[in-house]
Order: structure tokens, then sequence, then C-alpha cells
């Protein structure tokens, strides 16, 4: 008896204990796979297709920083969590980097002790509803039951939003976006909520999307992006870099088509710079000089890894707005590649 | 100087601990308790250490700040500007109002299930076991979803209720609105000289009270038996009737009602503005997560107390309803005075741990969406502050508490039918 109970207490503080004192990055390249925690399923973002290979716009980049720093795209393990699950799961040690709509938030940087190394996409929460509801704005929902997706900052934008405006709501909290999706489409709920890009990926899978509208309120700055632990700089490094290299490879014009042709050296000491065949920018990372070139090799440059997963072509259909390179008045920027 | 060799030394040598049987056993027990609670201390420490390092030392000042989320079904007050404390609490009342009518029906449904399962009508018994084996060889939580999908689909969205020609219409006399986000019920209003009407029926529970005992001493004094159960069921009914008809019916009905875009307002004009839905703020509102959440559990339990009512019953032996019988007794008095209460020393002790699975297992309430304690406390609260080991210590002290109460009490009702040796 006492001894099962040791046992037992031994294993729950052994998950507790389980994280790495070495650098991440050493661990990684030891290991020689990525661990990079990803949503449960959200078409676009990050979800398995049917041969249960992962993919979308979160997945994508999680390879590309596989690929920088392991070169094989393939050497990922995604860990599926969920919006409850994710900060344990990264801060015990179980997942190197987490990749999963995860927004940037004061106290999530600073209190839950995690780093961002950027944003990948810039959101904020919508609204969904049945166009036979008949409202045209957010400020008419007074006493709507509204379905949530829980563990996220979408039910305190929520409550805030309401509040401010003096209006009544029924929360109903919600754990994953299947279950949300059916109280919504049940018509327990009158609105759905969460990111807006959220919105636009769960709207795409209904066999009646034409029937579903965003109303036009976008209530909350919602920067998404991935995330590392706090305090282990030089992994915060790479995976922030690859992001950047991701985002000077569009700006610069560096796209998966002439990828190859670029490698071999050109006019642009930038692009040179960046696809290693100029200075050392990948010994100062602790990589090889052409990690740059394999994270852009996986699926192209940000604009290309964008369009394929989310953008206008796709079901999903979010245009790029705040998402463009800021030379087109979007908020995508990358610090320069010196 | 012989003798003298055999005796045995009297002093105390610390060789003894191991080779004497009298210390032996003794000695074994606290090297072993010595070493597990330096395992568990080098455990609680290695936590603390680990947490420090991670800059989240143990502490649980954020249950005093501000919670910022709101939750829809509230037995205390409560809003998005309250603490993660009263968020707590408001989780915990849920669980135990979950729990409590979950323990309540599953512990009727599982006694008639029970007993139904002995019957000599060969349906009936078929029936119950059947039942009996589909709900407890399936994983609750799938009963809990499931539910849930009936509840979703069966009962109408309220837009089906909007307009003239609806498809969906209010039941029990327009006293009842059922959709499929919950039922909503009359409330009941309490007037002036309503107190009157509630003294009276509280008079006339006392009284049935008194008149039980007064024909027990009757009967054992003279073997006449009263026809009880008719006389109680009039007390209990006529004179609290008859208040409230004197009384000029102080007790009324607040029945619920649509409100919003395409309702019938006060004045029979449609109101153009807002959501069409049901009226929050009249009549009472039972959560269809809750109902789902409810019924799953004890259909489930159900199932349990079941086996352990019939296993109660059949341990007591056949002699027994011979010996009735062999009175004269008639079988539902043989079951009531000489079986049941046998067969209750049989039933509680399995009913405990029941009752126990059902609080515990309460606590997948957020696949429906009911925010219990473990929806608040152990899931938003946890998720917006981060702070995982203090919450998952407080929800399993939370757990800890509720079923040790529940123990506790039941213990206490077990020791009062058990048999009493003298």
């Amino acid at each position: 008896m006492k001894k099962s109970i040791f046992l037992g207490t031994l294993a729950a503080a052994g998950l507790v204990a389980g994280f790495a004192t070495a650098g991440t990055l050493d661990d990684v390249q030891a290991n020689g796979v990525l661990k990079c925690g990803v949503s449960t399923g959200l078409v676009g973002f990050a979800a398995p297709d049917a041969n249960g290979v992962w993919e979308g716009f979160d997945v994508s980049f999680c390879r590309s920083v596989a690929a920088a720093v392991l070169g094989d795209s393939d050497a990922v393990e995604f860990v599926p969590t969920t919006g409850k699950t994710r900060f344990t799961a990264l801060a015990s040690g179980e997942i190197d980097m987490l990749a999963r709509n995860t927004t940037w938030t004061f106290s999530r940087d600073v209190d839950l002790k995690f780093t961002f190394i950027g944003v990948n996409y810039y959101d904020g929460q919508g609204f969904m509803v049945r166009k036979d509801l008949g409202v045209a704005s957010a400020t008419e929902l007074d006493g709507a039951t509204v379905c949530i997706q829980t563990g996220t900052t979408t039910e305190l934008n929520l409550a805030d939003y309401f509040r401010a405006n003096g209006m009544s709501y029924e929360p109903v909290p919600i754990e994953t976006n299947a279950e949300a999706q059916q109280q919504y489409l049940s018509g327990a709920c009158d609105v759905y909520t969460t990111d807006a890009s959220g919105l636009a990926a769960t709207r795409a899978t209904f066999e009646d999307a034409d029937e579903h509208m965003l109303l036009p309120e976008i209530i909350s700055k919602e920067p998404l992006g991935p995330l590392v632990r706090h305090g282990d700089d030089e992994w915060a490094d790479v995976v922030r870099w690859t992001l950047n290299a991701l985002v000077s490879a569009e700006e610069l014009g560096v796209t998966s088509a002439n990828l190859a042709e670029m490698s071999a050296g050109t006019d642009n000491p930038e692009i040179n710079r960046l696809l290693g065949t100029e200075g050392s920018l990948g010994d100062m990372l602790g990589l090889d000089a052409d990690w740059a070139a394999r994270a852009i090799a996986v699926a192209g440059n940000y604009g290309e890894v964008f369009e394929a997963n989310i953008g206008e072509g796709t079901a999903i259909g979010l245009s790029r707005g705040l998402n463009a390179q800021w030379a087109q008045g979007g908020l995508i920027y990358s610090p320069p590649f010196r | 100087m012989a003798m003298a060799d055999h005796e045995a030394p009297k002093s105390f040598n610390l060789g003894m601990l191991i080779y004497d049987t009298r210390y032996r056993s003794m000695t074994i027990q606290i090297v072993v308790l010595i070493l597990f609670m330096l395992g568990a201390a080098w455990l609680v420490d290695n936590m603390l250490s680990n947490l420090a390092a991670l800059g989240k030392p143990l502490g649980f000042k954020f249950l005093s700040d501000t919670a910022g989320y709101d939750i829809g079904q509230r037995l205390v007050e409560y809003s998005s500007q309250s603490t993660h404390a009263r968020a707590a609490l408001v989780g915990l009342l849920n669980t135990l109002l979950v729990a409590a009518l979950g323990c309540l029906l599953a512990t009727v449904l599982g006694v008639l299930i029970g007993i139904a399962r002995l019957s000599k009508n060969w349906v009936v018994a078929r029936l119950m076991t059947v039942y009996i084996e589909i709900f407890r060889n399936v994983p609750v939580l799938l009963w809990i979803v499931f539910a849930m999908a009936i509840f979703l689909e069966m009962f109408p969205e309220p837009k089906e209720f909007k307009g003239e020609n609806a498809v969906a219409t209010m039941d029990l006399w327009n006293s009842v609105i059922l959709t499929n986000r919950g039922f909503f019920i009359p409330n009941p209003q309490f007037f002036a000289g309503s107190m009157v009407v509630v003294l009276v029926f509280v008079a006339s529970l006392v009284g049935i009270i008194f008149f039980g005992r007064w024909a027990k001493a009757h009967q054992e004094r003279t073997g006449n038996i009263l026809p009880t159960f008719w006389i109680k069921l009039g007390v209990f009914i006529v004179p609290a009737v008859l208040a409230y008809f004197v009384m000029g019916q102080p007790i009324g009905l607040e029945l619920p009602g649509f409100e919003g875009r395409g309702a019938i307002g006060p004045d029979g004009e449609i109101i153009t503005k807002g959501i069409f839905r049901v009226d929050a703020d009249r009549g009472i509102h039972l959560r269809g997560s809750l109902m789902a959440l409810c019924l799953a559990l004890s259909l489930y339990t159900a199932a349990f107390i079941a086996e352990a009512v019939r296993a109660g019953i059949m341990a007591i032996s056949k002699g027994q309803t011979e010996a009735a019988n062999a009175l004269g007794l008639r079988p539902n008095r043989t079951m009531n005075l000489v079986i049941l209460p046998q067969a209750l020393r049989v039933i509680i002790p399995p009913l405990i741990s029941q009752y126990l699975n059902l609080t515990k297992n309460s606590s997948l309430a957020i696949a429906v969406g009911y925010m219990d304690v473990t929806g608040t406390l152990g899931g938003i609260t946890m998720n917006q502050t981060g702070r995982e080991m203090e919450c998952i210590l407080l929800l399993m002290l939370c757990y800890l508490v509720i079923s040790l109460t529940i123990s506790a009490v039941m213990n206490w009702y077990n020791n009062s039918v058990k048999l009493k040796e003298r």
C-alpha cells in the first residue's frame, strides 16, 4: 500500500520535475525531433489531413523551425493542445515551442513566464451569427446566448465588451471547437465568438456556410504568435529569427520557386546574408550557414504560407489585411538581417 | 554459578531491535515510515524549488484578483468584477447542486429498478437487466455528451416559438417553455398573507408526525391498523389549500415569457428591437447543461445502485419471507417490514461509494458547458492566472472535503440502521 502510494507520488513529481535544465536547442538537436504544440484541429491553422499528416499555417512554421534546426521538416512531433493545456505543456517542457493561435498579452509574457518571439498573425475577436437572426451589429446582441471557446482571452474580452455597452448575455463556455460548433449549429447559442480567423476557419467547414456571417465589430486586439519558455534566449533567438527569415524572404522576393537560384548568390547583400552565402549569421545562432534557406524551402516565404493555408484562394478565404507586408500597408515587418 | 549463566541479560542493546521478535516489526515499520516521509519531503521540496526556478513560487494571492469572466448559472451573486475566489465558490455550489440532484434521482431510480429486476414478471425483469448492462458498461462521459446531444436536437430553438404561426408552442397551459437552451418554469411569488399559508402547512407536517406516532402506539396497544396513508395525505393537502383560499390566494406564479424582436409586447404590439429570446428575468431557467448532466449521471449511477439493491434483497434468506408469510403478512408488508429493514444494512455501504462516484464524475461537466468547480477554478481561473499547482491543489481539497462529508453523513446513517447487538 505504502509502496504504491510512494511510486504514484514519484510519478506525479516526475511530471513536475520533468523540464530540462540544458539549453532547448541542444535538447532538440540531441533528440533529433522538435516537439511542437499545436491546436487540436483548426482547419487552415493546424489540422491533420485525410492521411493523418498535419498541415496548416502554424504547422508550417513548426516545420520551418525543424528544417532550420535539424535539417528535416518532417522531424516534428505535433502535440495537440487545448486552450487549457497549452501553457502547462510548454512550461513543463512537454513541448519545445507552441504555435497555436496564442494571443500575446502582458500577463502571459510577464506573469506566466513565456517569451513571445513575434507575431505571425494579427487577429481580433469577432462574432458569428446566423443571417436569419436579423442582427447587423454586435451592439444589437443584448440578451444573446453566446458560445465561447474556454481557456482563451475570449471570455475576458467578451465580458468587458458587454459590460462596456451595458448589455446582458448568457455565456455558454465550451472546451473545444468541435463541441462549440455542435451547440451553435443546433441553435442552442445565438452567437459564436472567438478570434475572427478561427471563426472564418470554422465557418468554412459548415455545410451551409452562406447562412452564417461574421459581424463587422472586432472587439479586441489579438496578436497571435509562437512562444517559448522564458529564460532560454538562445532557443528564443532561433525561433524568432526563423519567423523573421520567412518574413524577410517575402519582402526581398525570395520564393520557393527562385530559392535555389538565389542560394547560389545574388547582387543583393541582404539576400546573401539571409541565405548564408555572405557573412556568418548562421554561426551566431549556433546553426549552419543555410539554416534560413532550409526554413524557406519547406513551404516558401511568409506570403506563400499564408496564401496556401488561409489565403483568399482557400476555403477559409482570409485577406491579408493587417497581415500584409509593411510596404503594402500591413503590420508584417522583420528587423534587418545584418 | 551455573544458574547465573542462563539468566537473560537485563540490559537493552541495539541489536535487539532487529533480532528480538518483540521489537522487530516495530523497527521495520518505523524505518519504512521514515523513508516514506523523507521521500515525500524530497518530492515536495523538488516541486517547490522547480516552481521557484520557473519564477512561479506557490502563492494564493491570485484568488483575490478580479476574475473578469461571466458565469451563466450562479446560485450566489456574481459578476465579471468579482474575485477568482468568488468564481470558485459559484462553481463549488454548482457542483454541490448537480451532485445533490443527481444522488436523489439516482437513488429513486436505482431502488425502483433494483426491485423491478427481481420482479416475477419476465419482461420487466429482463428489461431492467438490459438497462443495467447498457448503462454501466458505457463510459459516463459518453452518456453525458449523448444526453446533451439529444437535448439539443429534441427540443425546439427559441425562434420556433416566434410569430403568429409559430412551429412550437408553450406547454401546460402556457406555463412552461421547453427549449434546447433549457426549460423555463414558473417562479412562485409570495404576497402579503402567504406566511399564514406556509405556517399552516408546517403545522400540518408536525401534525402528520404526531399522528404517525400516535397510530403506531395505538397499533401496539390494540392491534388495530389505521389507514394512516390516506389520513396523512388529507392532513398534508387540505389545511394548506383551505388557508390558501381563505387568505385570498396570496401565492402566485410568475409565468415565463418571450421578449425581443418578434415577441408580443405588454400592449399586444410586436417588439422590433433585440434578439428574440425567453425573458431572463421572469420564471426560473433550468439550463440544458444542468439537466443533461444530472440525467446522464443519475441514469448511469442508478444502474450501479440497482445492483446494490438487488444484492441487498437477495442477501436476506428466503426463510425470512416464508416466516413472514406463515405469520400471515401480505407480500408488500413482508417487503416493508421484514425484508427492506434487513436489506438496508447490506445496501448502504455500496450506496456510499456510488454517491462518491457520482459527485466525482460531475467533474466531467465541462463537456456540456456546465460551470462546476472544475470549470471555474480548474478551468478558466487556472488558465487566466497560470497557477496550475495552486488551482489543482485547491480543487483536490474541494472534492476531498465534499467526499468526506458525504461519507461521514452516510456512515452516521449506516450506524443508525445497522444491527444493534445487545
